[in-house]
C-alpha cells in the first residue's frame, strides 16, 4: 500500500460548463462537458483517456455506466470501473484508479459524474434496491434521504446532547464559504436562526439542514506521477486512499451514530499517506446534511464522539478559521446533484493548486476529502497534497 | 393497491416469508442463530458467525425507541398517512433493530424521546400482510406491563 502513495497525481479537474439549474441540458451533456473540461484542464485530449471510472451501479439504472460514457465519447477504454455505492463512490474510485494506473492497466484515468438531479433531463427515475428496503423500510414511509439521515442525527442528539443550534452552525459556516464561490447556488449569508426557523422537513432536519438538489457535472483526470510532469497544471499527489462499506439499511449500522465504514476508510488513508491528523491543513467532508461533517470528524478520529460540532464553533471552520472545512460551499450551498463526491475532490485539488481566488485558504499543502456513500453505508477517504 | 394508505412490503422473498407468516398470526418472529441469538433481517447465514444453523423465535414485542424522526411531508407517493407522523427505529428487547412507525403518541419532539419503552401493535393491511407498528408501552400503577 505504501508504494502506491504519491505514485499517481490528479492532473485535471472541472465542472460542466454550467451548474445549478440547467434544464436545457441532458444528463449526458453534463457528463460530457465535465470530461472535456477536466481533460482540457490537464492539457490532455479525450483520445488520451484509456480508463473510465463512473458510478454505474444498478441503483442508478446504469445511467452513469462507464459504457455509456465510452460510447458517447467514441473511445474504447482498456480499463473500466463502475463502483456505484452512492455519492462517495468518486473517492473510492480514486483509490481504484491509483492501483490501475500504478500497474499500467491504464495511463490516463477519468473519474466522471454528471447528473440532471434537479431538472431530470434525459434521466430515468432513480430505482432503489427494493428487495430489502421495500420490505422493511418503505411500508413505514421511509424512502428519501432525510428520512434516514434524521435517524442518525436524533440518536446523536440523545447520546451527546448535541443541539439543533450546533447543527445549524454547520450550515452557517458552509454558506459563508459559498458567499466567496461564484459558482455556488446560494451565496447570501444565513444565521443560526434562519436554519432553525426554515421549513421543517423531517425532524430534526429543516430545509437548511439539507443539501441542494442541482444539475451539474464534474470530472477528475489522473495519471502516474512520472507522466504528470508533462501536464499543464501543478500536479496534486494522491498520498493516501481508503474505502470501506458497512450496510445498506440503517438498522444494520453497528455503532449508529458512529460510522465504522468511515473509521476503517480513514485509518487506511492515513496509514497509506504516513501523515497525522494534525498535519491536515484543510478538510472537505461530504455534506448531504448538516450533521454529516461533524459525525465524519468523529468517525475519522479528528474529534471524540459527540465533539465533532466543536469544529464548527466560534468560526473555526469559516473563512479565516483555524481548520477550514467545505470551502466551496459544500453540498449545502454550492451544488449537490445527487452524488456530490466528485465536487469535493475538485475543490480539494483547486485549494492545493492555489486557484480559489477569494476563498483560497492560505498555505494548504495537505488536504483530506471524505466521502459518504448512501447513509454512511460506505466511505471513501483521500489525503491529497501538492508535494510528495 | 386501492384503499391502502401505505406501500405493501415488496418483494417478499422465500427467506423472509416466515417473518410475514408470523405477523399474520400476530407473532413477531426473528431469525435466531443457535450460537449468537436473534438477528434481523432474515437471511441464510448468521451475520455474526456465518453459521447456517438458524431457527425462528417469537420476540416479546417489547423494546425501546432507539431513534426517531418526525416527517412533516410525504416522502413516498404511496405513503398516504397524513403528516406529521413518526418514523421509528425500534431496538427490540431481544437485540435486533427494526424500522417502524411509533403511533398513539403526539408527533412532537418534546413528547417523543429516545429510549422510551415501546410495544408492538399488529396492523393488518391485507389478508396476507400484517406489519408491526409500535406504541408507547402501557403502564399500570406506574409499572410497565
Ligand atoms: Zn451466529
Amino acid at each position: 500500500m505504501k508504494e502506491l502513495s504519491n505514485s499517481v497525481c490528479i492532473v485535471g479537474v472541472d465542472e460542466s460548463d454550467e451548474i445549478g439549474i440547467v434544464p436545457h441540458k441532458s444528463q449526458l451533456t453534463l457528463q460530457m462537458e465535465a470530461i472535456r473540461n477536466a481533460t482540457r484542464d490537464a492539457g490532455l485530449e479525450i483520445a488520451d483517456i484509456d480508463g473510465i471510472f463512473a458510478p454505474g451501479g444498478v441503483d442508478t439504472a446504469n445511467q452513469h455506466s462507464p459504457a455509456v460514457l465510452a460510447e458517447a465519447l467514441g473511445i474504447i477504454p482498456r480499463y473500466v470501473d463502475g463502483t456505484g455505492l452512492g455519492g462517495g463512490s468518486f473517492m473510492i474510485m480514486v483509490g481504484h484508479a491509483i492501483v490501475a494506473l500504478y500497474h499500467g492497466l491504464c495511463d490516463v484515468a477519468v473519474i466522471a459524474h454528471g447528473e440532471s438531479g434537479r431538472s431530470r433531463v434525459g434521466i430515468a427515475p432513480r430505482c432503489i434496491n427494493k428487495s430489502l428496503s421495500g420490505q422493511f423500510e418503505f411500508p413505514y414511509g421511509f424512502g428519501h434521504a432525510p428520512t434516514y439521515f434524521g435517524m442518525i442525527t436524533t440518536r446523536h442528539m440523545h447520546e451527546y446532547g448535541t443541539t439543533l443550534e450546533q447543527w445549524a452552525q454547520v450550515a452557517v459556516s458552509t454558506r459563508a464559504w459559498a458567499g466567496l464561490n461564484p459558482k455556488a447556488r446560494f451565496r447570501e449569508p444565513i444565521t443560526i436562526e434562519d436554519v432553525i426557523s426554515s421549513r421543517p422537513i423531517c425532524y430534526p432536519l429543516n430545509l437548511l439542514n439539507c443539501c441542494l438538489v442541482t444539475d451539474a457535472g464534474g470530472a477528475v483526470v489522473l495519471t502516474r506521477a512520472d507522466r504528470a510532469k508533462d501536464c499543464v497544471k501543478k500536479p496534486v499527489f494522491v498520498k493516501g486512499a481508503g474505502e470501506a462499506a458497512e450496510h445498506l439499511m440503517l438498522t444494520q449500522m453497528k455503532k449508529l451514530p458512529f460510522s465504522e465504514a468511515t473509521r476503517v476508510s480513514g485509518k487506511k488513508a492515513f496509514t497509506m499517506a504516513g501523515v497525522m491528523r494534525s498535519d491536515i491543513d484543510h478538510l472537505m467532508l461530504y455534506d448531504n446534511f448538516t450533521s454529516a461533517p461533524p459525525l465524519m470528524l468523529e468517525s475519522l478520529g479528528f474529534a471524540e464522539p459527540g465533539e465533532g460540532v466543536d469544529f464548527f464553533a466560534e468560526g473555526r471552520s469559516t473563512p479565516g478559521g483555524s481548520l477550514t472545512i467545505n470551502t466551496n460551499g459544500g453540498g449545502l450551498s454550492y451544488t449537490h446533484t445527487g452524488m456530490y463526491g466528485i465536487f469535493a475532490i475538485i475543490e480539494t485539488v483547486r485549494q492545493l493548486r492555489g486557484e480559489c481566488g477569494e476563498r483560497q485558504v492560505p498555505n494548504v499543502n495537505l488536504s483530506l476529502v471524505n466521502g459518504m456513500a448512501g447513509m454512511f453505508s460506505a466511505a471513501g477517504t483521500l489525503i491529497l497534497s501538492d508535494q510528495t | 393497491m386501492e384503499g391502502l394508505n401505505r406501500p405493501l412490503p415488496h418483494p417478499i422473498t422465500p427467506e423472509t416469508q416466515p417473518y410475514w407468516d408470523g405477523l399474520k398470526k400476530h407473532k413477531l418472529m426473528l431469525p435466531n442463530c443457535e450460537a449468537c441469538g436473534p438477528f434481523f433481517y432474515p437471511r441464510i447465514l448468521c451475520p455474526k458467525c456465518h453459521s447456517p444453523n438458524l431457527t425462528w423465535i417469537e420476540a416479546s414485542g417489547r423494546g425501546r425507541l432507539f431513534s426517531f424522526e418526525i416527517a412533516y411531508q410525504a416522502f413516498n407517493p404511496e405513503f398516504k398517512i397524513e403528516p406529521p407522523y413518526i418514523l421509528a427505529m425500534i431496538e427490540l428487547d431481544e437485540g435486533p433493530r427494526i424500522m417502524s412507525n411509533l403511533i398513539h403518541i403526539k408527533p412532537d419532539p418534546m413528547v417523543v424521546k429516545c429510549d422510551m419503552p415501546v410495544e408492538v401493535v399488529f396492523e393488518k393491511l391485507t389478508e396476507d400482510i400484517t406489519i408491526p407498528l409500535f406504541q408507547p408501552a402501557k403502564r399500570i400503577g406506574g409499572r410497565l406491563v
